[in-house]
């Protein structure tokens, strides 16, 4: 069943907690809400479920207006952040719950519930107490109770939040087949940009309140729709270039820039080079690590010197953090682990930098 | 964390409505009944009521043996929270319920029998009374009740903080060469302070109203062990014979439950201060 | 209070700095014995004495015998059940409005309900005089339509709830604060309704707080005596609960009577005391359960 979200407005007291979010979530989705904390992901999801209430604007489930339901009546599986499971009920009657409460038969219940209990290996659980199981269990308990009355929604708030970052990465691969398993139409809160990429078909990047970009996860890491975007996915270099004839110059280098971005009124991704290419004016340029280069010698488009500071192995990427002395500018740049054995780099020698490629956000940059 | 969860559990108006309701049937109305009955006195007439020699000598003697008796039950109060927790001996846990049971006992039995035991030919009594001391009927006999009473509330108010105490702050007293009387008298006791003051408000207030125990163990003497509670119920009980009715044993009332309101502002008062004392 | 949670229990000898000597240890340990003897044990310990001072068969007698001894038990009976009732009752509504949801004069709620335990018991009574007495605001029209109400049990029932009306909610508002809504936030996502969450995840979750409040209200409205001796009128054989009984007797001169009566009510106090030892125990290991499962949840990432 598709979601949709309409111009939804929620205030907490003075404090905007939701500016006319909406959305639009395809049946048998699974979708991630990414953001700090305080975006206002977990309230956008608890409106979605009934848990909380909008000031303004519409929710959709299919066709129909849900808005002013209950969470009773919406029939939504939610997994909440600390499970909440009931404690003083066995395993068995937390998953039940839910078809209990609906007056199912007897014999139908200890049939859905041990199916359930099948699906996720916890059989041999069944009688236990939620205090006797481990962290990754209890997930998958509230994630079965949750589902036990086939919801045609499935709504996860920080699902792995407060687990331990072994059993973390498990759960998230068994979730992604999980949900390709059964369909259900889904929506997960993060603030790990890490573990939206990996579940998520699509994701939804948020902050303060506003959505600032909607896609696939490809789309997002590629083509960050603004510098908080760009920022929030991941170590980002960031150079204040002067802007000349449509280039944009940093001492030595020129940034090869493919094509301007437009931020949606985000003004603090860009300071003073409002709606001009003019000369002088000053702006920002960002650069993933892993799009500038390394070399021993000068580069003949244009390098920048910088002395190491520290080499961080990880895993198959090498972690190099450089100072460009000159400048005072530190950069992290990612190199591959041939590239760290070729180039035989020891902490405090000087190398060349040079970006491969780099993005501007500028607010209302004429094309 | 969590967000206001703004009527999205089911029941607010039913349940607030009740509790509403409850309250104004039973605490509401009733209190207010007591003001506006003290109100068709006058002024002249409200003091003539409550500032009576024998009111006055009620008051001074409601006041002073909950005062002493609060006085008391700290430092008895301080001794059983303190063994309790820190000694082990056979038998503390039975000690640890003991202490409770003055809050469990029936007024009324307690007054019984304290003045049964001090009495000329009780337990007590038979060897106090020789040496000069009366424990029944007396003001003594109200002091002993009220501490009985009012202990409870210091040890129980006392013992969480003392048990809560990092037993790094002693060490650390002891290894600036402090002996264990100064580390009590300088360290400890100053951090108990709160707890104690609390304890001491706790009885005090307690004392102010007890009405069972006090009235079986004084007798009633006029002008010697009568207390202001016993006044109120003498007036109303009078009331009916005179044509300003209820008022005159509601304005000695009003008095007392002002002195006991100011109690309780005093005593919310005292806990958010060592709240805050305990950071 | 800070941390009202577990006990010390036997655990291994304090360190040395945090000890004290023998002497000490022993001194405080046999006053404090002496002073709680004094003043609880020998008091408990004579009112048996004085009950069976004359045999076994006079103090049944004294109990049984008297049909206004035999009243008074049942009009105990049947008074404090109905106030337990009543404040159970308020304290779950007044609890789950509280601690479930946000209102103005929240606060003032929760001060008025601790009201009652600073208001002088016979206060507490003369308060109801003034409503139902002859003079009092609605007397008047009472007796017209041929109500009872002061000097019966209904006035009984009302004064002693109006006393121990704090005690449920005390226990439980400080409980279910500590639980959060978050079960049945839970519940309610799963398609439970209101009297479902209730008895099915609520109840369950508060039962040894609640339990442990009914055991303190019930032990004071079974003891209770100066609200009760001002609206009941002391009509022996009518009015007279055992509190009041076991001072109409002491009056009377009739000590071993009225120590017989007593007696019952010290057993009561004693059962109360061994109840509320085990249900106390219970009841802070829930509180303490709901409190560590909120600060895990408090470090976790809204």
């Amino acid at each position: 069943m598709s979601i949709s979200v309409c111009n939804v407005e929620k205030w907490f007291g003075k404090f905007h907690a939701l500016q006319n979010v909406s959305l639009e979530v395809p049946t048998g989705c699974l979708l991630a809400l990414l953001g700090p904390s305080g975006s206002g992901k977990t309230t956008l999801l608890r409106i979605i479920a009934g848990l909380e209430t909008a000031d303004a604007g519409t929710i959709r489930y299919a066709d129909d207006d849900i808005t002013h339901a209950s969470a009773r009546e919406r029939n939504v599986g939610f997994v909440f952040q600390h499970y909440a499971l009931f404690r003083h009920m066995t395993v068995f009657e937390n998953v039940a719950f839910g078809l209990r409460v609906r007056k199912w038969p007897e014999a139908k219940i200890r049939e859905r519930v041990m199916e359930l209990l099948r699906l996720v290996r916890l059989e041999e659980l069944a009688q236990r107490y939620p205090s006797q199981l481990s962290g990754g269990q209890k997930q998958r308990i509230a994630l079965i109770r949750a589902l036990a009355a086939q919801p045609k929604v499935l709504l996860l708030d920080e699902p792995f939040g407060a687990l331990d970052a072994k059993v973390r990465m498990e759960l998230r691969h068994w979730l992604r087949r999980f949900h390709d398993e059964l369909h259900v139409t889904s929506i997960f809160v993060t603030h790990d940009q890490e573990e939206a990429f990996e579940v998520a078909d699509r994701v939804v990047v948020m902050n303060r309140g506003r959505i600032e970009q909607i896609g696939t996860p490809m789309e997002v890491f590629e083509h960050p729709a603004n510098a908080f975007v760009m920022d929030f996915l991941g170590n980002v270099n960031v150079f204040p270039v002067e802007m000349q004839d449509g280039r944009a110059l940093f001492g030595p280098l020129e940034m090869p820039l493919p094509r301007f971005h437009t931020s949606n009124g985000d003004s603090s991704s860009s300071s003073n080079g409002n709606g001009s290419n003019g000369n002088g004016s000053s702006t920002q340029v960002y650069v993933r690590p892993h799009e500038l280069a390394l070399g021993r010698t000068p580069e003949e488009g244009g390098s920048l010197p910088a002395r190491i500071i520290h080499i961080t192995p990880a895993g198959s990427l090498v972690k190099v953090r450089c100072v460009a002395e000159e400048f005072g500018l530190v950069m992290n740049v990612d190199i591959t682990l041939d590239q760290h054995r070729e180039l035989h780099l020891k902490q405090g020698d000087i190398v060349y930098v040079s970006p491969k490629r780099a993005r501007v956000f500028m607010p209302d940059y004429a094309i | 964390m969590s967000p206001i969860h703004r009527h999205l559990l089911p029941g607010f108006s039913a349940s607030l409505g009740f509790a509403l309701t409850y309250l104004t049937i039973l605490v509401i109305i009733p209190l207010s009944a007591c003001f506006l009955t003290a109100m068709s006195l006058t002024w002249s007439q409200f003091v003539a009521v409550v500032w009576t020699e024998r009111a006055r000598s009620a008051y001074a003697l409601t006041f002073g043996a909950s005062l002493i008796a609060a006085f008391c039950s700290v430092w008895i109060g301080l001794l059983i929270a303190w063994v309790l927790v820190r000694y082990e001996f056979p038998g503390k846990r039975a000690m640890d319920s003991l202490v409770d049971l003055p809050f469990a006992l029936p007024t009324a039995v307690a007054g019984l029998v304290f003045s049964a035991l001090y009495a000329p030919n009780g337990w007590l009594g038979q060897f106090l009374v020789p040496l000069g001391i009366e424990g029944a009927y007396s003001r003594l006999g109200i002091v002993i009740v009220l501490v009985f009473i009012g202990f409870p509330f210091v040890v129980r108010t006392v013992q969480p903080v003392l048990e809560s105490f990092d037993s790094e702050v002693e060490e650390a007293a002891a290894s600036l060469g402090a002996n264990r009387w100064e580390t009590f008298r300088r360290v400890l006791l100053p951090a108990l302070y709160p707890a104690l003051v609390t304890g001491f408000a706790l009885s005090f207030a307690r004392g102010l109203g007890e009405y069972g125990s006090v009235m079986l163990v004084s007798g009633n003497l006029r002008n010697y062990t009568e207390i202001a509670p016993v006044l109120i119920v003498e007036s109303l009980e009078e009331s009916q014979f005179k044509d300003t009715g209820y008022a005159e044993a509601t304005a000695i009332a009003v008095v007392l439950l002002v002195a006991s309101f100011v109690m309780l502002l005093v005593i919310n008062w005292l806990e958010r201060w060592s709240k805050r004392a305990d950071g | 209070m800070a941390e009202p949670m577990a006990k010390t229990s036997v655990g291994p000898p304090p360190p040395r700095a945090t000890s004290d000597p023998a002497w000490v240890r022993w001194g405080l340990t046999l006053l404090a014995m002496t002073i709680l003897t004094v003043l609880v044990v020998i008091p408990v310990v004579s009112v048996f004495a004085q009950a069976f001072s004359k045999g076994i068969v006079v103090y049944f007698e004294n109990l049984l015998g008297d049909p206004d001894t035999r009243h008074s038990i049942v009009l105990t009976l049947t008074v404090a059940p109905c106030a337990v009732v009543l404040n159970v009752i308020f304290g779950l509504a007044a609890a789950w409005a509280i601690t479930r949801f946000r209102f103005s004069g929240r606060s003032l709620l929760i001060t008025l309900i601790d009201l009652p335990f600073s208001v002088s018991p016979v206060i507490a009574g003369l308060v109801f005089v003034l409503l139902f007495g002859m003079q009092g605001f609605f007397g008047p029209w009472l007796r017209a339509q041929g109500i009872q109400i002061l000097f019966s049990t209904p006035g009984l029932i009302l004064a002693t709830t109006f006393v121990t009306l704090p005690f449920v909610a005390r226990e439980l508002i400080p409980l279910m604060e500590a639980l959060g809504p978050d079960e049945e936030l839970a519940a309610l996502s799963l398609g439970a309704n209101g009297w479902q969450i209730f008895w099915r995840v609520t109840l369950p979750n508060i039962r040894w707080g609640l339990l442990y409040g009914v055991i303190l209200c019930n032990a004071r409205a079974m003891g209770e005596f100066g609200a009760v001796y001002v609206v009941s009128g002391k009509i022996a054989g009518q009015t007279c609960t055992m509190p009041l009984q076991v001072e109409q007797l002491f009056v009377g001169f009739n000590s071993p009577a009225a120590f017989a009566v007593a007696s019952v009510l010290t057993l009561l106090a004693v059962a109360t005391l061994l109840a509320k030892t085990r249900v106390e125990a219970l009841a802070r290991q829930s509180m303490k359960e709901a409190t560590q499962a909120r600060q895990e949840s408090r470090g976790g990432t809204p």
